[in-house]
């Protein structure tokens, strides 16, 4: 299957106009000892033949679609509404690049700017840009930040940080010399009191996730406070469905709200394209990674978009840039914009309370059954951590057999917690599903 | 209206009024013309210690970012928090009311190696960037 | 200007629909204490489900796209999209995969992924290949972070790293973010990096040196051979950004030509789609005595099964949560599997000809940047001729955008006054190109007949020229409730 639509009355025309005697001609830069023959790859196949060999190996694939999955940990299973797809897959913005001739890119400058303000209103800060990453680089990105900002070498964050993500904070500041601070938890949650005796004037940030890597809820105002008691700066990385329930970052003081977007209309597409969003309070605005919508005028007095701020960015700080970041995740935050739109400020509640109730209500009947037993006392939002009679990586593939996945053992983040697994339960668990696992469990 | 006669000038187009110890620094008529449109400046913090030909300040218009560098060394005594308010102030007065900051100088004989106003002239005709 | 979604729809309206709860309601306050519920809710839109398609297809209409328009955006390779790798992408059996599922159920996924490193290695002349970057510049920070490794292996940091005068600026900000020090390398009078210059530059504290090839005035640096030499000579790395290797798929391999470390862009060469600013996908490749270096986990085969390897004692760790863009990289798959080996070196040499069609059509009313030889996939021309008309290359870009044509890249690289890159790319027929290069002659005579025609555009847009500097003095970067 060629996409190129030249007939060879075509290449001959042209060739005659560029005043070449053949295609290989104009390869006479390259060395021909650098000449490939032929590149080492099987002959093209047609659509039909493509879609049938995808399929075969697609059938090796058994998806949530399937399968009544019970995993979390950073990466979310919500109900997306059709539109979602209708609206990212029209061709408009599908296949629009970054909007760098505004007038020519309005749609697309549009719906950033709906997203930079979507995302504000959710976590409460005064300045989003238009996408990161993930969450993860996302987090990166705010420590960087933080560090550059205040001139400080310390990073602080808590052991219930997303294990992932303290991977990705490292390898981000390896060619920085920064020292890492990790504050074990208490209960599952940040212990404050160690964070108050760790925290110093060399701090240059305090990390919080929340809810964090085992689904509990941190108290964000007491470790904001400890956190500015030594001038440093609170990044706060959240679960932004949560935040249909939870106190907002900005109500809770934070500097620099980050985190995943997924949740919000991004299939789980085996970890990615995800979606990081990254917001400040005002202060911080010209320090921002990325891009950033603005609005203005035209030369007739009529309101458009522009992206603003560019002097921040690699193509012209180039070395003194506040990040490398050029594309994004674009479409990624346009679905995010629709799904917030379509679910708007009553239905974010809804969903956050759905995952709150069904998580609670499975939480309640596994800790009933023998063999079972939730491992922290503390509030939390769709997902909790239990500690199991036997290997969970066993009790994972037995489940597999009735088509349920339990849950993600934890033993391979945390060696103390070889025995516990994580569940978490969202607005597409029906009550049968939520009853049927735990039939299935009790009888593992 | 400032007597551009009196000044002393850099290199990399920044000015020098001295006063006394003090010496104000601010960019030139030709700096604001080729910059364009002034977006932003980032002024130099008080207290901060500056050396002879390093950045001390940044301005910004929407296409590109520009090092502002100190004429002399020595210390960040005022910052004209005016041009951070309103940065088209650089471009329509850049030798009065679009002073960036002004710097407690270590050493006078700095300015020794900075141009006269005449001097600056013939640079800028010289077509030497 | 629409109106913004904020301002459209009213109170009570809601555009999608949730089962009623099926287990027993409780006040939320039951379950978490009253200190840390959200005290002032989000103020999100209230629309129906038909309020929010049409102000989002209205939106879309007001875009130029590939699908809409002719996109010659040097250095981006907009070339069409196929449709087909869409919807596999979006099958439930790849989209609904959770990355934390159990091995034995993502057997498929494991595959494509696995092979489709294996495609690139070919493709690329590498021996490993990460897919974990999730665009051009996550893979150029991964590549530096592998070259740091490396160089700290061996008991010898570096701290620096060269750089061609005519780069993408997401390389020194990626060698910046690692912490290197940049020195910039001059080009030569023939656009192509100067040798004499790189010799005095290169030196035992020299970690990488980073190149686009072919390069960003869309020339091959016919010395590449003779570059690496050096740069290995002194014990460093060169890196090749893969932006361009749309004229080298097929064609030539990075990896014979030195490189011991390139990226590659999937939603440039590969044909996936730009997304009005991603999501992309920068796939990282390495030659055996770097593979130790790459972001974990690694895909395997262990007993005919294909596995995650987390035990990667040398890796420089990881550049996002989890394995990479996924979505993207299958997209990147279905192309290659669909044009095969002899279609990507045929896509090659279509994007090479059409670029040299365009510039043979073009010369005689605008000026090259470099001549007297064939360009490669894209060409540059300088605006600077047009000056003296008071016309400069922003109002010919924004004169083309009335004529329904996307501008090509403007005032990039640097080191061209006025700079114009065009990049038609293979999927561009003739009529196409012909036409386009009468509307660029057309302009170029309006620029010395009518100018102000052309230096007040654009004319006939949903906006006419927006007013960049109001928009940087006045921040106005969200929507806020006004009144109550």
């Amino acid at each position: 299957m060629k996409y190129s639509p030249h007939t060879s009355k075509d290449k001959e025309q042209m060739l005659e106009a560029i005043g070449a005697a053949s295609e290989e001609e104009l390869f006479s830069a390259i060395p021909s000892d650098l000449r490939l023959g032929k590149v080492d790859l099987p002959d093209g196949i047609s659509e039909m033949e493509l879609k049938r060999s995808v399929m075969e190996m697609a059938g090796d694939n058994y998806s949530t679609n399937k399968l009544i999955s019970f995993l979390g940990g950073g990466a979310y299973e919500h109900y997306i509404p059709q539109a979602v797809e209708s609206i990212i897959s029209r061709g408009e913005f599908l296949t629009a690049y970054t909007p760098y001739q505004a007038e020519a890119s309005q749609g697309t400058l549009q719906s950033i700017y709906e997203y930079q303000s979507l995302i504000c209103e959710l976590t409460g800060m005064d300045v989003a840009n238009a996408s990161m990453y993930d969450g993860a680089s996302s987090l990166a990105e705010a420590a960087l930040l933080a560090v550059r900002d205040t001139g400080r070498k310390q990073v602080v964050y808590p052991a219930s940080l997303h294990p992932e993500y303290k991977q990705v904070l490292k390898t981000y500041m390896e060619g920085i010399k920064v020292e890492f601070i990790e504050i074990p938890h208490a209960a599952g949650i940040y212990d404050t009191e160690v964070l108050e005796r760790q925290i110093s004037d060399g701090t240059a940030c305090v990390i919080a996730q929340n809810p964090n890597f085992f689904g509990c809820i941190e108290d964000c105002s007491a470790i904001g406070q400890i956190c500015h008691s030594k001038g440093a700066i609170f990044i706060a990385c959240v679960n932004p469905l949560s935040l249909g329930l939870l106190s907002s970052p900005g109500e809770y003081g934070a500097d620099i709200a980050v985190g995943e977007g997924q949740p919000l209309g991004i299939p789980l597409s085996y970890g990615g394209p995800y979606l990081g969003f990254f917001a400040v309070k005002e202060k911080y605005m010209r320090k921002i990674p990325g891009r950033v919508v603005g609005m203005t005028r035209d030369s007739e007095g009529k309101p458009g978009f522009v992206l603003t701020l560019q002097a921040r960015e690699q193509h012209i700080r180039r070395e003194k840039a506040t990040s490398n970041i050029c594309s994004n995740e674009g479409l990624m935050a346009l679905a995010a914009t629709v799904y917030l739109s379509l679910i708007g400020k009553k239905g974010l509640k809804e969903i956050a309370r759905q995952n709150l109730l069904k998580s609670h209500y499975l939480a309640v009947q596994i800790s009933k059954l023998g063999g079972f037993e939730p491992v922290f006392n503390t509030p939390f939002f769709n997902e909790f951590v239990v500690k199991c009679g036997r290997d969970p990586e066993k009790i994972i593939s037995d489940l597999l057999k009735h088509g349920i996945i339990g849950g993600l053992p934890l033993g391979r983040f945390y060696p103390d917690m070889r025995n516990c697994m994580s569940i978490c339960v969202t607005e597409t668990k029906s009550r049968a599903d939520l009853d049927k696992f735990v039939e299935v469990l009790g009888k593992h | 209206m400032a007597d551009t006669g009196k000044l002393l000038f850099a290199k990399t187009h920044e000015w020098l009024r001295v006063e006394g110890n003090i010496g104000y620094v601010g960019i030139t008529d030709h700096a604001q013309k080729e910059i364009t449109d002034v977006v932003f400046v980032e002024l130099p913090k008080v207290g901060k210690e500056v050396s002879k030909e390093g950045e001390a300040a940044v301005v910004e218009s929407v296409k590109a970012a520009f090092s502002i560098y100190a004429p002399v060394s020595g210390r960040v005594i005022k910052a004209n928090d005016a041009v951070e308010k309103d940065p088209s102030i650089v471009n329509k007065s850049p030798y009065d009311d679009g002073w960036f900051f002004a710097i407690e100088m270590k050493d006078p004989e700095e300015t020794a190696s900075l141009m006269s106003l005449k001097d600056y002239e013939e640079f800028i005709k010289s077509g030497a960037h | 200007m629409e109106k913004l979604i904020f301002e459209t729809g009213s109170e009570g309206r809601n555009g999608c629909s949730l089962p009623k709860l099926d287990v027993p309601d409780a006040a939320e306050s039951s379950f978490i204490p009253g200190n840390l519920l959200r005290r002032k809710e989000a103020l999100l839109p209230e629309v129906s489900e038909l309020d929010c398609i049409r102000h989002f297809t209205r939106l879309s209409r007001l875009n130029y796209s590939v699908d809409t328009n002719f996109y010659p955006l040097g250095s981006c390779t907009m070339k069409y999209n196929p449709r087909i790798n869409e919807k596999i992408a979006s099958l439930p059996q790849f989209s609904a995969l959770h990355p934390y599922q159990p091995e034995s159920s993502v057997q498929g996924m494991l595959k494509l992924l696995y092979d489709t490193e294996q495609m690139l290695c070919r493709i690329c002349g590498m021996d490993a290949f990460t897919l974990q970057p999730a665009a051009g510049a996550h893979g150029e920070l991964t590549g530096m972070l592998i070259a740091r490794a490396y160089h700290v292996s061996k008991g010898d940091p570096r701290k620096k790293v060269l750089i061609p005068d005519s780069a993408h600026g997401t390389n020194p900000a990626s060698a910046a973010l690692c912490g290197y020090e940049v020195v910039t390398v001059k080009s030569g009078p023939d656009g192509r990096i100067d040798i004499g210059a790189l010799k005095d530059a290169a030196g035992q504290d020299v970690a990488v040196m980073m190149l686009t090839n072919p390069n960003t005035l869309g020339l091959f640096e016919k010395d590449i051979k003779k570059i690496a030499d050096i740069i290995h000579g002194s014990g460093a790395l060169l890196y090749l950004d893969g932006a361009n290797m749309n004229a080298l798929a097929g064609v030539s391999r990075p990896g014979d030509m030195g490189f011991d470390i390139c990226h590659v862009n999937l939603h440039k060469t590969f044909s996936t789609p730009h997304g009005g600013g991603g999501p992309g996908s920068g796939p990282v490749g390495v030659k055996a005595a770097l593979a130790d270096y790459l972001p974990a986990p690694r895909i395997k085969i262990k007993r005919n099964k294909f596995t995650l390897d987390s035990d990667c004692k040398k890796s420089i760790g990881k550049v996002k949560a989890f394995y990479g863009n996924i979505g993207v990289v299958i997209k990147a798959y279905c192309y290659i599997r669909s044009l095969g080996g002899e279609g990507l070196r045929d896509a090659a040499f279509e994007a090479v000809l059409n670029a040299n069609y365009l510039k043979a059509k073009l010369r005689g009313n605008y000026t090259p940047a470099f001549d007297g030889e064939p360009c490669m996939h894209e060409f540059v021309l300088t605006g600077k001729d047009k000056k003296p008309m008071g016309v400069r290359t922003l109002d010919i870009a924004k004169r083309l955008l009335d004529y329904g044509y996307y501008a090509p890249t403007i005032y990039f690289p640097l080191i061209v006054e006025e700079a114009i890159m065009i990049e038609p790319t293979e999927t561009e027929s003739k009529q196409t190109l012909d036409a386009f290069a009468d509307v660029m002659i057309k302009i170029a005579g309006e620029a010395a007949s009518d100018p102000s025609l052309v230096t007040s555009a654009p004319h006939t847009t949903p906006v006419r020229r927006l007013d960049e500097v109001a928009a940087a003095r006045e921040l106005n970067l969200r929507w806020k409730k006004t009144g109550a």
